[in-house]
């Protein structure tokens, strides 16, 4: 179906200065996604890669937040589409810029046409990785990220978050099912706010033949950090993280 | 020839938007010359049309180049989910910031507008939203009708 849309044309060469897409999704709310996401971005840019972080929760950015950003149009430059601006040494690109971080209502085909808009506009660096924040669920914005990444560019990985909550291992089922059927590549799992003990997401891993990438523990100090990048790297989500870096690269 | 499965197109920067317009028609169509094209411009996106003219010509030269091309402006228009009612921009009263951010991404306009009967902002973009390519007539395009 994008194939007949002209930005989908474009959205190839946008993406190939990436080397790595990793989609950070869960179908379950609250299990921190949008903190591990933008940690990871945060962590890989501390390493000095190349980051960069994508948020495609259209209806309720919140990455903003995470990096201590007030979002608007003076953010962003206009060179021939959008150069993301970087923010603590991540290439950064959300629809809050637009919104000034308002809400936005947006139905199914307004939310694909958001991604593909966003998508063929920006022009991102060279990267080595771009981490792409998603909403709870299954549906458009998750679904068109995949479907695209996984068309168009020759290393897309999705990490699933989870944590110890049965509704939560059973949403992370629910989706990695999914992945496994569609032949997506699945990174693995992060396991959010982990006591430390053996948990249900190392059953749900060996059920589904993934690994537990990372173990990010509960962090009371996260909260009050949430604005300072470089505070929030010292917590032990932050270093926790650092696990999946090394997985990944 | 009517290409109804491009009606819905990108409302991308004019440069960025230049080049997917082109990209489509010599990658997507397969078009080795392009003698005629009609391109749609909604009014939503507020698309520059000379800088858009100038960077498809300028684009055009280091690919198979273009050939006339005529620009139709389409009238944004909306309907509300909630009540029905129908509405265009005019007397919308948008700021400018507000039309910046709606010529970078077009559903922004749900932030700034609302219906103006019943407040809604779960409304329609009838028409009007960014640019659509009509019609092209040229040398091996495959045109879906």
């Amino acid at each position: 179906m994008y194939r007949s849309d002209p930005r989908f044309s474009v959205i190839g060469d946008r993406l190939r200065s990436i080397d790595t897409v990793l989609v950070v999704a869960s179908p379950k709310g609250g299990v921190g996604k949008t903190t591990i996401a933008a940690l990871t971005a945060l962590a890989a840019a501390g390493r000095g890669l190349q980051a960069g972080l994508l948020d495609l929760d259209l209806t309720n950015p919140c990455t903003h937040i995470v990096l201590g950003v007030d979002p608007g149009l003076e953010l962003i430059e206009e060179e021939k589409g959008i150069v993301p601006p970087r923010i603590h040494g991540v290439s950064y690109m959300t629809v809050a810029f637009f919104t000034g971080g308002r809400g936005l209502a947006l139905r199914g085909g307004e939310a694909t046409n958001v991604i593909l808009e966003i998508l063929a506009v920006t022009r991102w660096p060279r990267l080595r990785l771009l981490v792409v924040d998603t909403p709870p669920g299954i549906r458009d914005e998750v679904l068109d990220i995949l479907n695209i990444a996984s068309t168009i560019h020759h290393d897309s990985r999705v990490v699933v978050v989870t944590t110890a909550s049965r509704m939560a291992l059973e949403a992370a089922r629910r989706l990695l099912g999914i992945l496994r059927d569609g032949g997506f590549r699945v990174a693995g799992l992060v396991e959010n706010m982990a006591t430390g003990a053996r948990s249900g997401v190392d059953e749900l891993a060996e059920a589904m033949g993934v690994e537990v990438l990372a173990r990010v523990p509960y962090d009371p100090g996260l909260e009050d950090a949430l604005g300072n990048p470089p505070a929030l790297l010292k917590t032990r989500a932050g270093r926790a993280l650092e696990q999946l870096l090394g997985k990944l690269f | 020839m009517h290409l109804e499965r491009l009606e819905v197109a990108p409302g991308v920067h004019e440069w960025a938007l230049a080049e997917a317009v082109l990209k489509t028609l010599y990658d997507t169509l397969g078009c080795r010359r392009v003698d005629r094209l009609v391109l749609g411009l909604g009014e939503l996106q507020a698309i520059d049309r000379d800088v858009f003219l100038f960077a498809l010509k300028t684009l055009a030269e280091e690919m198979g180049g273009i050939g006339r091309v005529e620009v139709r402006e389409v009238e944004a228009r909306f309907r509300c989910r909630r009540c029905g009612y129908e509405w265009t921009l005019k007397g919308a009263g948008l700021g400018e910031e507000e039309r910046e951010a709606i010529h970078f991404v077009p559903e922004a306009v749900h932030v700034y507008l609302s219906c103006p009967r019943c407040g809604s902002h779960d409304f329609e973009v009838v028409s009007g939203r960014g640019l659509a390519i009509i019609d092209v007539e040229g040398e091996g395009c495959r045109v879906q009708e």
